[in-house]
């Protein structure tokens, strides 16, 4: 039933591409050259193409398209005000405002330390420089429930930081501060990388005659290496804010997921689907779903530019 | 003079540099350290009988097999959805491209709950699979689903920049000499893509092998049967058994670590192959 509306819509764009290509082609003369030149232009739809082209928007809407369908008209079924209502409720509005706050910190935290690090390890040549670099690719490799796992190694009850925690009163497993540290985990990468892809693109010619003319790293930093690095920054942070809104795993290990303590816009779609809690879990997920959907375009657009220049 | 100023005054470079060391120490090396420690502190033969016995041992395989199946699901899917991206003329390419990233921005758990609205066995879809005699939902069937849908952009994203590259240079080449398109195809297309189609699947396989949020609430968890080894580890934390989620994490983590350096290593040759 499915796949239907994708072949109909390929073969529109086949039909759609056909004749300018076609008037392409008959301009063009048989020589080799011309025909090399021409040859972006020079596009025909052969059976093969618009079975390739069919196959793989198939598979695309199979694996991507059905499961957001289905989301989305489950969530109708379910009935909009009632889900409105769901997420109205208190437990649902803590899970979302704890999710944001988390969000801003993750954003505030590494858009300092990202330009840092990434100042860092481009422009500085020290040992273990090589080892920070492993840590930083490592930590995507890491499933969020090892994340978890690891910090309560130490700073859970029988973790060896625990009495020193306890001595000053400090609680981070099942508290907010544990959120912290997890969303910090799973949000490292992304600002470093941006920040990075472009220092090494611009290199450091502006940041020596700055200093050369006078200016203090200080003001080297505000004037120069800042601004040439702003659109990295943006999508770094970006991405921070994606990721961050959605890491689920760390946060429920870590966090435990408790009703009004620690649980956040995940562990609450977690929390209500094993309640059988349709509304709320829907509703969370439907949100959370949508809000990411539009951070994908502000990402997307900010990748165009980067790769446009 | 000038090394001076681009580091900063020296003092603050240092300061700056023991900063960013201090903060990825204790963020992300210490804790893994705890994991290791944990996971062989009672020594190597209780390591082994740990991760070998028979609950262990079939999450671990599930999640080797399932990402692996879906690693080369990846291979042929990313490499043709590359391919049409970039080469043909279709409408909505800019949709296609976002909709490719889509798995990068949904959450995890967000995933999941699609799949078990569109596979649930009271829903359209799963009553015309249950009627069909085939299971999905809480069944090996809706791990690779669910690792299909997360893991899309992968083999695309390496695949596309190498396209780009190969349109300026071989294929114009071969092309001005007279080769046909199919010769163009085999003899200069594929051995150039084969190295990012490789690194792009091995990084989605290391993706797949740690996933746990798409997965908890669409495979059941069953031991033998539906539980993966991500969800082995959760379900040894929440069971106060931290030894054995320690040591099933060095495994999975081992797993992971050896394919993002394969495929580290593959695109690097591939750039220096091309570069030089």
């Amino acid at each position: 039933m499915a796949p239907l509306p994708t072949t109909g819509a390929t073969s529109t764009g086949a039909v759609r591409g056909v004749p300018p290509t076609a008037t392409a082609r008959g301009g063009a003369s048989e020589t080799v050259a011309s025909r090399t030149r021409t040859a972006p232009m020079a596009f025909r739809w052969s059976p093969g193409r618009i079975a390739l082209t069919g196959a793989v928007l198939v598979y695309l809407v199979v694996v991507l398209l059905l499961p957001l369908l289905a989301l989305v008209t489950e969530t109708i079924r379910v009935g909009l005000s009632t889900v409105v209502e769901a997420l109205r409720a208190p437990d649902a509005q803590f899970a979302i405002r704890q999710s944001l706050v988390l969000m801003l910190i993750a954003v505030a935290v590494n858009a300092v330390v990202g330009v840092a690090t990434a100042i860092v390890l481009t422009r500085q040549r020290f040992p273990g420089r090589g080892a920070i670099e492993a840590c930083i690719d490592l930590s995507l490799s890491v499933s969020p429930v090892m994340i978890g796992l690891a910090f309560l190694l130490i700073v859970g009850r029988d973790g060896w930081a625990w009495p020193v925690l306890e001595a000053w009163g400090i609680r981070v497993a099942f508290a907010f501060p544990g959120l912290v540290v997890a969303t910090l985990f799973v949000t490292l990468p992304y600002t470093i990388r941006e920040v990075m892809h472009i220092l090494v693109e611009v290199g450091d010619d502006e940041e020596q005659v700055a200093a050369t003319l006078g200016a203090s790293w200080w003001r080297t930093f505000w004037r120069v290496t800042l601004p040439n690095v702003r659109r990295g920054l943006t999508l770094g942070l970006t991405l921070t804010a994606a990721r961050a809104l959605g890491e689920f795993g760390a946060l429920l290990v870590l966090g435990g997921a408790i009703s009004g303590k620690t649980e956040t816009a995940t562990t609450y779609i977690f929390g209500a689907t094993e309640e059988r809690h349709e509304a709320g879990a829907y509703g969370m997920a439907l949100l959370l779903g949508v809000v990411s959907m539009l951070m994908l375009v502000v990402i997307e657009h900010f990748k165009k530019r980067r790769s446009g220049t | 003079m000038t090394a001076r100023a681009t580091a900063g005054p020296a003092r603050g470079a240092v300061a700056l540099r023991v900063a960013v060391c201090a903060y990825v120490g204790l963020l992300v090396a210490l804790p893994l350290i705890s994991i290791v420690i944990e996971g062989t502190s009672r020594g190597l033969a209780e390591f082994w009988s740990v991760v070998s016995a028979s609950t262990a041992r079939d999450a671990i395989l599930l999640s080797l097999w399932t990402s692996a199946a879906v690693a080369v699901v990846n291979i042929v899917a990313g490499a043709g959805t590359a391919w049409v991206l970039h080469r043909y003329p279709i409408p909505g390419k800019a949709a296609l491209s976002w909709m490719v990233d889509l798995p990068f921005a949904i959450p995890t758990l967000v995933t999941g709950v699609m799949l078990v609205l569109l596979f649930g066995p009271t829903r359209s879809v799963g009553r015309w699979f249950t009627a069909h005699g085939i299971e999905v939902l809480f069944a090996p069937p809706a791990i690779v689903l669910a690792l299909a849908f997360i893991s899309v952009p992968f083999v695309v994203r390496s695949v596309e920049p190498v396209l780009a590259e190969l349109d300026r240079t071989e294929e114009e080449a071969a092309a001005t000499l007279g080769a046909s398109s199919m010769r163009t195809f085999w003899r200069v297309i594929i051995p150039a893509l084969v190295p990012a189609i490789a690194s792009g699947a091995l990084q989605g396989f290391a993706r797949s092998l740690a996933e746990f949020g798409a997965i908890v609430i669409v495979s059941g968890n069953i031991p033998h049967r539906t539980l993966t080894g991500a969800v082995y580890i959760f379900s040894e934390v929440e069971g106060g058994r931290p030894h054995a989620a320690a040591a099933a994490s060095l495994v999975l983590l081992g797993a992971a670590i050896l394919a993002s350096a394969l495929a580290w290593i593959t695109m690097r040759r591939t750039v220096t192959a091309h570069g030089a």
